[in-house]
């Protein structure tokens, strides 16, 4: 589903390496965990993939199916199939949330050559799928958002995935600022999209995610790149010893 | 030379306006106020560049004895407010079109044309007409409507005396393009009375209107205009206002192209509690050059102010605020705010603003804020990984900053109608 293959990448500014030569490959079906120390690259990882400004990829290639990514704007991404979930949800003052979600839902339809959903049955699916999220039709009717507490950002972000119903799902440290019972909403609402036609990457610092949303792999990552991979015993092994073994090993 | 040649310069310019327009024929209830108002102008002199007033927009082409010629655009949108089933009288190149005007009777509502008015020896308007403008004259000067004043023969009288649903609705036409449309409006709600006026259009390829609203005690004014399409059009507006005791005033106006615009609005709380509230909206490109100049002047207690103006610039568009709140002495528990903001979608547009507040009383809330600046690029890409192609999830952006003014419009329905015309001038100035 997700092949990635030697990929450099620097910061526009300062021509500053980030990325340096990373391999990940993410099959359908699959949940890979990426966890690793501050400053490693992960979150750069998902904003190349995702297409945010401010990087520049020197050298490699990240394909999603036969589809390949860098080349494309981040609207065609995300209507490719790919879908990030922030680490820092965006407050968009002046969009209403349902405004927001139908543009997104039917830009992306648009794109592929489907039709538009009709506001009846938008309705329909954003409440069938905000229930079970536990957001209520308040939340709804906010602006993208904006005075939301931080567990509500994220269970938004997990709404907007549930609607947009990508292939590739990329979740940036989805479970920081999340109290325990948020988290397993939030991860609830992940379990439940599944399937053997969707991969999941998960970005996270933390062992306790990976509690809820059991990953097939897991993948250590530092100063930009793949160091380590292993079952979900891996992740408990940071955990525990944290990552200095890991990383001398490597070197 | 240059520092004798400038009174000249003032001097020649209204001199060579004045000798191109006749005083119209009128009664002699009108015939005193135009005469006053020509003695303001010849005293004042039309604007020059150099006044500090106008230091941000260029009076030349409003004061030139001829306009520009202006095309009129193919009005590729349907009409404004059309679904609120107002009372639509229809001005064409400032001549007023009775044919196309609605003539009915609405219970609480006087309407008159001024010319027909003017043939009479006495009428209400009297002691209204051109007497809110001559007091708007101080502190700050505004010529242009002392011409106005003098030389307008045509707009509409407005008597209201009870709560009317039905809104009035002028409408200005444009059609040739060489019109220089004059019209002056008075307003009168008697105590209790409520009027909603709306205005749209794009009127002449140059517009001086001035309306005078009096707002008597406990009466309710709301005023939602939207000034047209038409892109080499230039108006000099004024709205001169009055409020009595615990008025509700509300004033909303929606500019999109124009190669000049200037509108400006002052109010006077004259009335202990009374509400004022002033809003815009405007968004232009390339030559676009939109100003905003509002006067509040504080003359009671307790009374709140508030104005709120957004302004979407490209292409090299300017955008101008000169906001003022004046607070008397004695003016207690004022509550005073301004928000002046631009949202500049290129390097070369630019917001020129200037806020002030002035304030001679002790227990008074009073603040403002003004600022210019880009899209916010995290919610772009925040929007564009969404799904969102970029041209759309500037739109989406540029409404939301907009949404602001435009929720200061307090009927849901009108607000919609400019909110979709919005949508509409968006995707089709693309």
């Amino acid at each position: 589903m997700l092949e990635i293959r030697n990929l450099h990448v620097e910061l526009e500014e300062g021509a500053k390496p980030i990325l340096k030569g990373l391999d990940l490959s993410v099959g359908a079906g699959q949940v890979h965990a990426i966890m690793g120390p501050n400053g490693s690259g992960k979150s750069t990882l998902s904003y190349v993939l995702s297409g945010r400004d401010g990087y520049v990829v020197t050298e490699g290639s990240a394909h999603l199916g036969d589809i390949d990514l860098l080349a494309l704007e981040p609207e065609e991404r995300a209507a490719a199939g790919l879908f990030l979930a922030f680490q820092y949800p965006v407050e968009i003052p002046g969009v209403g949330n349902m405004t927001f979600l139908r543009t997104a839902l039917n830009a992306q339809r648009k794109a592929r050559g489907e039709a538009e959903v009709s506001s009846g049955d938008f309705l329909k699916l954003v409440r069938q799928k905000a229930a079970s999220l536990k957001i209520d039709a308040e939340m709804l009717k906010r602006p993208v958002n904006v005075g939301f507490s931080g567990g509500e950002k994220k269970r938004n972000e997990i709404l907007q995935m549930a609607v947009l119903e990508p292939r590739m799902c990329i979740l940036d440290e989805t479970d920081s600022g999340l109290d325990v019972d948020a988290m397993r909403l939030v991860a609830d609402g992940v379990n439940a999209l599944r399937d053997e036609g969707r991969a999941f990457l998960v970005i996270t610092h933390y062992q306790r995610l990976l509690d809820h949303i059991t990953p097939d792999v897991v993948h250590i990552m530092a100063d930009g790149r793949i160091i380590k991979t292993g079952g979900p015993e891996l992740a408990l092994e940071v955990e525990h010893n944290g990552y200095a073994d890991i990383l001398a090993e490597a070197q | 030379m240059s520092r004798l040649a400038r009174p000249n310069l003032r001097a020649e310019t209204t001199a060579s306006r004045l000798a191109g327009l006749t005083l119209p024929q009128g009664g002699a209830w009108l015939r005193a106020a135009r005469g006053g108002a020509l003695a303001r102008v010849e005293a004042l002199g039309l604007p020059q560049r150099r006044d500090e007033y106008w230091r941000f927009t260029d009076p030349t082409t409003l004061t030139a004895p001829d306009p520009t010629p202006a095309a009129p655009m193919n009005d590729d949108e349907g009409p404004a407010f059309a679904e609120v089933g107002a009372l639509r009288l229809v001005f064409v190149d400032g001549r007023f079109d009775p044919q196309a005007s609605d003539a009915d009777a609405v219970e609480g509502l006087e309407i008159e044309r001024l010319s027909d008015a003017a043939t009479r020896d006495l009428h209400w308007a009297q002691g209204l007409y051109g007497t809110l403008e001559a007091e708007g004259q101080k502190p700050v000067a505004r010529p242009l409507a002392a011409l106005n004043t003098a030389f307008a023969g045509d707009g509409v009288l407005i008597r209201v005396t009870g709560v009317v649903e039905r809104p009035v609705h002028i409408v200005y036409r444009h059609d040739s393009t060489t019109s220089d449309a004059i019209l002056h409006h008075v307003v009168k709600l008697e105590p209790g009375a409520r009027l909603t006026l709306l205005e749209s259009g794009p009127a002449a390829a140059r517009f001086n209107k001035v309306t005078e609203v009096e707002v008597a005690d406990g009466a309710t004014f709301h005023h939602v205009r939207t000034q047209g399409r038409d892109r080499e059009r230039r108006a000099a507006t004024h709205i001169f206002a009055r409020l009595g005791e615990r008025s509700d005033f509300r004033s909303f106006t929606l500019t999109f192209n124009g190669v000049l615009t200037r509108n400006e609005v002052v109010l006077n709380l004259t009335g202990d509690d009374a509400i004022a509230h002033v809003a815009g909206a405007a968004v232009g490109d390339g030559d676009f050059h939109h100003d905003d100049t509002v006067f509040v002047t504080h003359g009671a207690e307790s009374c709140e102010s508030r104005q709120v103006f957004k302004k979407v610039l490209r292409n090299g568009a300017t955008g101008v605020f000169q906001g003022k709140i004046l607070v008397k002495p004695g003016a207690q528990k004022t509550d005073g705010y301004q928000l002046s903001q631009a949202l500049l979608l290129d390097e070369r547009s630019q917001f020129l603003a200037k806020p002030e507040l002035e304030i001679y009383a002790d227990d008074v809330k009073c603040s403002h804020g003004s600022t210019a600046g880009a899209l916010d690029e995290t919610a772009m890409f925040y929007l564009r990984s969404r799904g969102v192609p970029e041209r759309d999830a500037k739109d989406l952006l540029t409404l939301a900053f907009l949404q602001e003014a435009l929720q200061e419009i307090a009927d849901e329905r009108l607000a919609q109608d400019l909110s979709r015309r919005l949508e509409g001038w968006l995707s089709r100035r693309r």
